[in-house]
């Protein structure tokens, strides 16, 4: 049966991603309102924050990716809600196949339609104006960081999809995940916030993580905002992942 | 590990039964439940609602662990080789479980990859046939009515062909032109030699369809009988 959990997986991801490309509107809106806040702020607001050197679009993309992960996810969380509804689990889990298959299937899925809403946003940035003179090591570091803050806010969104008791519940974690980087040095540096804010801002994941990806993008040394960041997504990574599958054990005995 | 088939058979009963208790949190909904199913045969659990049934039938699939007592399906304890008996079973829940963003013919290939059997294709189109749904095939399962996704849900069931079948309430919420469709997909299982429980609510059902009766009541089983099918059926 273990040799097998490769190939199940592999099967049962297909599924979702079917899932997936019939429902593009669920990419779309993904993408739609981290673009909307990306045109607010460069069009709006952006004039009146002084980034120093750094043009705004420059400055601010970083966290515009974060808000697209941090509402990616919640379709995760409502696939896999509708999963547990629907009793397709059920008909899986009494499969001879690795139990575990299921969920991962799910967390590669969102990793996949978390891609490309990143790629869209992306593109959207490079028509406003956003440009970078990073190398491809620093790209890759980019992608990565990306791929593992996907990762970790994926196996948070696993907890509420095999939880929650309504498809609102399911979704609705997420709301504060999305706010999280408006109170960081997503999109004003952190010098002008009042001080309790100002804090906060400074410890929490979402500010090490765009500085770590606007060092990168704007070729500026990292320091070492990216050993908090990284700690950061690792720790998130590990707690969410644990707690996820106790809550599938629990929901499964 | 060995993954038993139909053709390998451990001896014995298919389903074996004692002493099966299960309790939610306060309410004891089986309270020392006995029964055997012989290979080949259709056995028919009737009860009303809320007596059970369901509980009986995850608890033999593996979905859920019993409070005490042994089950045996296929001759493989529940609790220590859940894997051999998943192996060896399908289950067709109360509530069809079938994808609804998947057409008919892709939820079948996606169940025949997942038991590995050969040319998932072909045997996706065999079933479609079978079971009248060749038509409907290329059509998302959402567009199905309620009797369609019954006949898919029986039919992503019998890929693989495992030794024993679990049908949970499946004609419930079905009109009698659909009722009849399942009586005779079950009967057609028999005939291939699989081993079938399937529960029920009326006892018109059980009569008609089920070489054995047991009567789950109050958390046990208060009659247990065989009967002559073949007086009642009207094949
Ligand atoms: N997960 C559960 N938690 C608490 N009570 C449950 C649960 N599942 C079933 N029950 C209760 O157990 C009893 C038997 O349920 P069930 O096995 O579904 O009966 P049946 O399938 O015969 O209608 C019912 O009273 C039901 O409300
Ligand atoms: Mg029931």
């Amino acid at each position: 049966m273990a040799t097998h959990f490769l190939g199940d997986t592999a099967v049962l991801t297909g599924r979702t991603l079917r899932h997936v490309t019939r429902s593009l509107d669920t990419i779309i809106t993904t993408a739609i309102t981290p673009i909307a806040i990306m045109l607010m702020f460069v069009y709006v607001f952006g004039g009146a924050i002084d980034t120093g050197s750094v043009s705004y679009v420059n400055y601010m993309l970083p966290g515009i990716l974060l808000i697209t992960i941090a509402s990616g996810i919640s379709y995760t969380a409502f696939r896999l809600f509708g999963d547990m509804q629907g009793g397709i689990f059920e008909r899986f889990h009494s499969m001879p196949i690795a139990r575990s298959g299921v969920l991962w299937a799910h967390v590669l899925t969102s990793l996949v339609a978390n891609v490309i809403s990143l790629v869209l946003v992306f593109g959207v940035a490079l028509l406003m104006g956003f440009r970078s003179g990073a190398g491809v090591l620093s790209w890759l570091a980019v992608a990565g960081i990306l791929i593992l803050f996907t990762l970790a806010l994926t196996w948070i969104a696993v907890i509420p999809g095999l939880t929650a008791k309504s498809v609102d519940g399911a979704s609705a974690f997420s709301y504060p995940l999305v706010f999280l980087p408006f109170i960081s040095s997503a999109f004003v540096p952190t010098g002008t916030m009042p001080g309790p804010v100002r804090a906060f801002a400074e410890h929490q994941p979402v500010t090490s993580i765009v500085n770590t990806l606007r060092g990168l993008l704007t070729q500026q040394p990292v320091g070492t905002d990216v050993w908090t960041a990284l700690a950061w997504c690792a720790g998130i990574l590990v707690v969410a992942y644990v707690f996820a599958n106790v809550s599938y054990r629990r929901r499964i005995s | 590990m060995s993954i038993p088939t139909a053709s390998a058979r451990a001896p014995g009963p298919a389903i074996h039964v004692r002493g099966l208790e299960r309790s939610y949190k306060q309410l004891r909904v089986l309270r020392g439940v006995d029964f055997e199913v012989a290979r080949g045969t259709i056995f028919a659990l009737l009860g009303s609602n809320g007596a059970g049934k369901t509980t009986v039938v995850r608890i033999l699939s593996t979905l859920l662990k019993a409070d005490a007592g042994s089950v045996r399906v296929n001759g493989f304890d529940v609790a220590t080789q859940a894997a051999d008996v998943r192996a060896s079973i399908s289950l067709t829940g109360q509530f069809a479980a079938v994808d609804e963003i998947l057409t008919g013919r892709e939820n079948l290939v996606l169940v025949a990859r997942l038991r590995h059997v050969r040319q998932p294709g072909a045997i996706a189109d065999e079933l479609l046939r079978r079971f009248s749904l060749t038509e409907a095939g290329a059509r998302r399962v959402a567009t199905y009515s309620g009797g369609m996704r019954r006949r898919l849900d029986i039919a992503m069931s019998l890929i693989g062909t495992p030794p024993v079948i679990f049908l949970d309430e499946p004609t419930a919420g079905l009109d009698p032109q659909a009722r009849i469709e399942v009586w005779q997909a079950v009967e057609e299982l028999s005939e291939r030699g699989t081993t079938v429980l399937l529960t029920t609510q009326y006892l018109e059902e059980a009569e008609h369809l089920a070489d054995r009766i047991a009567i789950l009541h109050q958390g046990r089983i208060i009659v247990d009988g065989t009967q002559d099918r073949t007086t009642t059926s009207n094949k």
